[in-house]
């Protein structure tokens, strides 16, 4: 005959596998404060290559050519910062993997993966038509506003505050947009600071 | 109270398959060594829960290839679900009656 508490312990049981068998929860804090401080670098490294901060590079401009050295440079930074940042989100999330006896590539990191891949691809492809377009003042909102989308989609899978870090990156790409000019600021609230109070957070929250 | 007590279902006593149960409910389909690593459990012995599930009809399996490897699958059914629910609900009333 089982006891009150043998009830409770199963409900207890229930509620964790449920979770666990749905969510991706190896992502940690420090990731976040990491992944903040490569983008604050990175956009020191891409002001001190060129920062056209006028606001003729709006909507309607259409000009192009005129960079060509440079656009590449902060291209290839941009990618840099991306993959120094993948790259060290999933080492931490796999030594918390080897510490809490979790396999790291399981169904539900799959799903976050998926899920939170569909919309940053789309940014990623409408960034580059935009980029052939021509209309470059666009990129800093656009991409704040995927990442966002992205973030929001794959909190599902994974810790709920992700969703209020999308929403908030998705309000600052919305504001990016109307301030054309100041892309790299938004940009650095963003990427750089939102994913250090963020990680911050995080850390205290799960990891203390 | 003895009322509760019978609406909560024999085939789920082993925490085990409360486990088993609870997995397939939020996953559409989960395959033998995902259910294995969730639950912590030899082989032998999730092997048996899920016979025993099977046999009530709770769950279904499906063996596909994944390459050349064999990959055994596992669903809940609609019967399953509706049992699991069933049981989680006479659980949450013997808990408040105690209280």
């Amino acid at each position: 005959m089982k006891t009150e508490q043998d009830y409770i312990k199963d409900l207890t049981e229930i509620r964790s596998i449920m979770e666990r068998s749905t969510k991706f929860l190896t992502l940690t804090g420090w990731a976040g404060i990491m992944i903040g401080i490569y983008a604050l670098a990175g956009a020191y490294i891409g002001y001190k290559l060129s920062y056209f901060d006028n606001n003729a590079d709006v909507y309607n401009n259409i000009v192009t050519t005129e960079k060509p050295a440079i656009i590449l440079n902060l291209f290839l930074l941009a990618i840099g910062i991306l993959i120094l940042s993948l790259g060290t989100a999933i080492f931490l999330s796999y030594k918390k993997s080897k510490k809490t006896g979790d396999s790291l590539w399981n169904a539900a990191a799959r799903r976050l993966v998926i899920n939170m891949a569909i919309p940053l691809v789309t940014g990623g492809l409408f960034i580059l038509i935009l980029y052939s377009k021509g209309l470059i003042g666009l990129i800093a909102p656009v991409s704040l506003i995927f990442y966002g989308m992205a973030l929001l989609n794959g909190s599902k899978f994974t810790f709920e505050e992700y969703k209020y870090l999308g929403i908030i990156e998705i309000m600052l790409g919305l504001l990016a947009s109307l301030f054309i000019g100041y892309g790299l600021l938004f940009w650095i609230i963003g990427f750089g600071v939102m994913h250090i109070v963020y990680g911050i957070y995080m850390h205290l929250r799960y990891e203390k | 109270m003895k009322a509760i007590l019978d609406s909560l279902n024999k085939a789920f006593e082993s925490r085990v398959r409360l486990g088993i149960m609870s997995a397939l409910a939020v996953n559409n389909s989960l395959d033998f060594s995902a259910l294995k690593e969730y639950l912590d459990v030899t082989d032998g012995n999730l092997a048996s829960h899920l016979k025993a599930l099977e046999k009530e009809e709770y769950v279904v399996m499906k063996k596909s290839f994944v390459g050349r490897k064999p990959n055994t699958s596992f669903y809940i059914t609609m019967l399953g679900k509706k049992a699991f629910e069933e049981h989680l609900t006479a659980l949450e009333k013997l808990i408040k009656s105690q209280k």
